[in-house]
C-alpha cells in the first residue's frame, strides 16, 4: 500500500513538468488557434539553458531559471513575429509544417551546441535531500516541483481571471474580430500569449532537468506526451491540461514500476479510450 | 475559399521518355546510382500515398512512418521464415493497411488539427512498440540478416533477385504500378470527391458524401502505400531498425511532397528525387542533415508553397489548368 502511495506521489511530481508544457500548448491553441509543434523544443531549450547557466557557469539557481525563461521568450517572439504571423491567413497545415521545421532545426542546433550526449545539472543544495513519506525517503526536489506546479496553476488562474491582460486575452480568444473592433491590439495579444506559452514550456524544462535529463530527443518526447494530455483533457482547456497531466504522470509512474516495457503504451491506451468515449476530451473547450 | 485544380506537368511522351530512361539506367549507371534510384523510387511511392491524404484530402499526417515501419517489419518477419519476396511484400502491405484502418477510424473523425496531433502520437506509439518489444522486433538492434529472397511466381518460376540490378527492376515494376493506380485513383470520381471534401467540408455531406468514410478510405490507401514502400526496403538493406517508425522518418515524405509540389500529381515524385539527391550531397559534408531539412521546410512554407513542380506547372500552365495556387482552402 505504501508503495502505491509513494509511487503515486512520484507520479504527481512527474506530472508537474508535463502540466507546465501542456498549459503553454493549450493556451496558445486557445487564443491563436495554432498548434505549436516546436513547443517541446522550447521545453528542451529551457532545459539546456538551465543546465548551461546553473550547471556550467555556476549562476545562482533562481537566476539561471529566469535567464532560461528569457531565452525562450526571445525565441518565442522570433517564431511568432518573424514567421508564424505571416501564415495565420493560411490553412492550419502550413502553421503545423512551419513549427515542424522549427523542431528539426532546434533539435539539430542543440546537438551542434551541446553534443549528442545527455546532460544532468546538479540539484541545487537547498533543495537536495529527502524526507520520509510513506516510510520512504521522498526527494525534496520533487516536493518543490509539486509546489511550483500548483503555484503556476493558481498564478495562471489569477492572470486570466483577475488581470486586465487576462480579460483582453479571453476576449480575443472568444471573438477575434469583435476584440479588434473595440480597440484590442490583437497582434500584440497574440505575441504576448505566444511568449507566455514559450516561457511556461521553458520553465517546465528548466525545473524538470535535475530529475529528467537534458538530451537532444526530449523535445519530441515531451511534445508527444503534451499532445496525449491535451487530447485527454480537451484542447484549449487549462483544467483539462492539469487533469490530463496528472493522469499521464501518475500512470507512467506506476507503469515504470509494474510494467516497465509498456510504460509509454499506457498513455496511448488511455488516449484511445478517451477518443472512443469522449472524443472532445474530458474538459471540452467550447468556442 | 479557393477552388483548386491539380495541375499536370507530365505529358504522355515525357512520361514515356522517363520510364525508358529508368529502364536503361542500371545498364549505364554503377551500383551506387542504381541503389540511390531505388531509394528515390521507394520514397516517391511513400510520398505519393502521403499526398493523397495531404494534397488531395487536406489531412496532414505526421505519422506515416508508423505504417512504413509496419510494412517493413512484417515483410522482414515473413522473409526470415519464408524466403518468398512476393509473400513478404504483400504481407507487409496488407498489415500496414489493416493498422491504418484501425488507427484511421480513431483519427479521421476529428478536426484537421487534432488529426495531425493524433497521427503523430499513433506513429510514435508504433515506434515505441518497435523499440521496446525486443522479443519480436529485436528492440533497438532491429532485425538483421533479412534475405533478398527470390521472386517465386505461383510455384512455376523462381527468379533470383540477388544482384542489385535485378532487385531494381522488381522495385521499378512495383512503383510504376503504384503510380499508375494512384493516377487512376485521383482522377476517378472517388479522387474528385476527396478534393470536394477538402475544399468544402461542410458542403460535401449535402450532396450525399460521407466525409468520414472518404477520409478513412484515403487514410487506408495512404497507409497501404506507406506499407508497400516500407516493405520494399528490408530486401534492399537486409535490415530494419526502429528509426523507420520515428517521427523524423515521417518528415521524409512530407518534405519530398513540399519540395516537389502539393497540388501537382507528380509533385511527390519530383520531390522524392530532389530529396534523395540533396540528402546524398549534404550527408557527404555534415552529419547535421536535419538542420538543413528543417531550414528547407521553413523556407518552402514561408515562400514557396507550390514546390518545384508547382513553379514548373505555373510556367507551362495552359488556360485549362490553373497554376498551383499558394493558398489552400480555409
Amino acid at each position: 500500500m505504501d508503495t502505491i502511495g509513494y509511487q503515486g506521489l512520484i507520479g504527481v511530481s512527474l506530472a508537474m513538468s508535463l502540466w507546465l508544457i501542456s498549459a503553454g500548448l493549450t493556451i496558445i491553441f486557445g487564443v491563436l488557434g495554432v498548434i505549436n509543434f516546436a513547443h517541446g523544443s522550447l521545453f528542451m531549450v529551457g532545459a539546456y539553458m538551465a543546465y548551461t547557466f546553473y550547471g556550467l557557469l555556476g549562476f545562482p539557481f533562481g537566476l539561471s531559471v529566469l535567464l532560461s525563461l528569457a531565452v525562450a521568450a526571445v525565441l518565442g517572439l522570433i517564431m511568432e513575429r518573424g514567421f508564424l504571423r505571416h501564415l495565420y491567413h493560411l490553412d492550419h497545415a502550413y502553421q503545423l509544417l512551419l513549427t515542424f521545421g522549427f523542431v528539426l532545426v532546434l533539435d539539430d542546433a542543440v546537438k551542434i551546441i551541446w553534443g549528442g550526449v545527455f546532460k544532468i545539472p546538479p540539484i541545487p543544495r537547498f533543495l537536495d535531500g529527502a524526507w520520509p513519506v510513506f516510510g520512504r525517503p521522498f526527494p525534496v526536489y520533487n516536493t518543490f516541483l509539486i509546489a511550483i506546479g500548483i503555484l503556476v496553476g493558481i498564478g495562471l488562474w489569477a492572470l486570466f481571471e483577475k488581470t486586465w491582460w487576462g480579460r483582453v486575452v479571453r476576449a480575443t480568444a472568444s471573438d477575434r474580430e469583435m476584440a479588434n473592433a473595440i480597440g484590442v491590439n490583437v497582434p500584440w495579444v497574440f505575441s504576448t500569449v505566444f511568449v507566455v506559452g514559450a516561457m511556461l514550456a521553458a520553465l517546465g524544462g528548466a525545473l524538470g532537468t535535475p530529475i529528467r535529463v537534458a538530451a537532444p530527443g526530449i523535445g519530441a518526447a515531451m511534445i508527444i506526451q503534451a499532445f496525449i494530455i491535451t487530447v485527454i483533457g480537451g484542447l484549449g482547456s487549462l483544467k483539462g491540461a492539469f487533469t490530463g497531466s496528472l493522469i499521464v504522470g501518475i500512470l507512467s509512474a506506476y507503469g515504470t514500476l509494474f510494467f516497465p516495457i509498456f510504460e509509454l503504451f499506457f498513455s496511448f491506451v488511455i488516449m484511445t479510450v478517451v477518443l472512443l468515449v469522449r472524443p472532445q476530451g474530458l474538459f471540452a473547450h467550447v468556442n | 475559399m479557393t477552388y483548386l485544380r491539380h495541375a499536370h506537368i507530365m505529358s504522355g511522351p515525357l512520361t514515356a521518355a522517363l520510364v525508358a530512361a529508368l529502364i536503361v539506367l542500371p545498364l549505364l549507371a554503377g551500383n551506387y546510382l542504381t541503389y540511390l534510384t531505388i531509394q528515390i523510387l521507394i520514397l516517391s511511392l511513400f510520398a505519393l500515398g502521403f499526398n493523397l491524404l495531404f494534397g488531395y484530402t487536406g489531412l496532414l499526417s505526421f505519422g506515416q512512418a508508423g505504417f512504413y515501419a509496419v510494412g517493413a517489419y512484417i515483410c522482414a518477419k515473413i522473409l526470415l521464415v519464408q524466403p518468398s519476396l512476393l509473400l513478404g511484400v504483400l504481407g507487409g502491405t496488407v498489415a500496414a493497411a489493416v493498422v491504418a484502418v484501425l488507427l484511421g477510424a480513431l483519427s479521421v473523425r476529428h478536426t484537421r488539427i487534432y488529426f495531425s496531433m493524433l497521427t503523430l502520437a499513433f506513429g510514435m506509439m508504433i515506434y515505441s512498440v518497435a523499440w521496446k518489444w525486443r522479443d519480436v522486433t529485436g528492440g533497438d538492434d532491429g532485425l538483421v540478416g533479412i534475405p533478398r529472397a527470390p521472386l517465386k511466381i505461383l510455384g512455376i518460376a523462381s527468379i533470383s533477385l540477388s544482384t542489385i540490378e535485378h532487385y531494381y527492376y522488381f522495385v521499378l515494376v512495383v512503383v510504376l504500378l503504384g503510380v499508375f493506380f494512384m493516377y487512376r485513383l485521383v482522377n476517378s470520381p472517388f479522387g474528385l470527391s476527396l478534393q470536394a471534401i477538402r475544399d468544402g467540408e461542410t458542403r460535401a455531406p449535402f450532396v450525399g458524401m460521407s466525409v468520414t468514410t472518404h477520409r478513412l478510405l484515403a487514410f487506408t490507401i495512404a497507409g497501404l502505400y506507406a506499407g508497400l514502400a516500407g516493405a520494399l526496403l528490408p530486401p534492399l538493406e537486409n535490415t530494419v531498425t526502429p528509426v523507420m517508425a520515428h517521427w523524423t522518418t515521417s518528415a521524409d515524405p512530407i518534405l519530398a511532397t513540399l519540395l516537389g509540389g502539393i497540388y501537382v500529381f507528380s509533385g511527390p515524385i519530383v520531390g522524392g528525387a530532389l530529396f534523395i539527391i540533396i540528402k546524398d550531397l549534404i550527408v557527404r559534408v555534415t552529419v547535421h542533415w536535419s538542420i538543413v531539412l528543417g531550414t528547407v521546410v521553413i523556407i518552402l512554407v514561408m515562400g514557396f508553397r507550390g514546390g518545384v513542380a508547382g513553379i514548373v506547372a505555373g510556367m507551362v500552365a495552359r488556360p485549362r489548368a490553373a497554376p498551383a495556387p499558394a493558398v489552400a482552402s480555409k
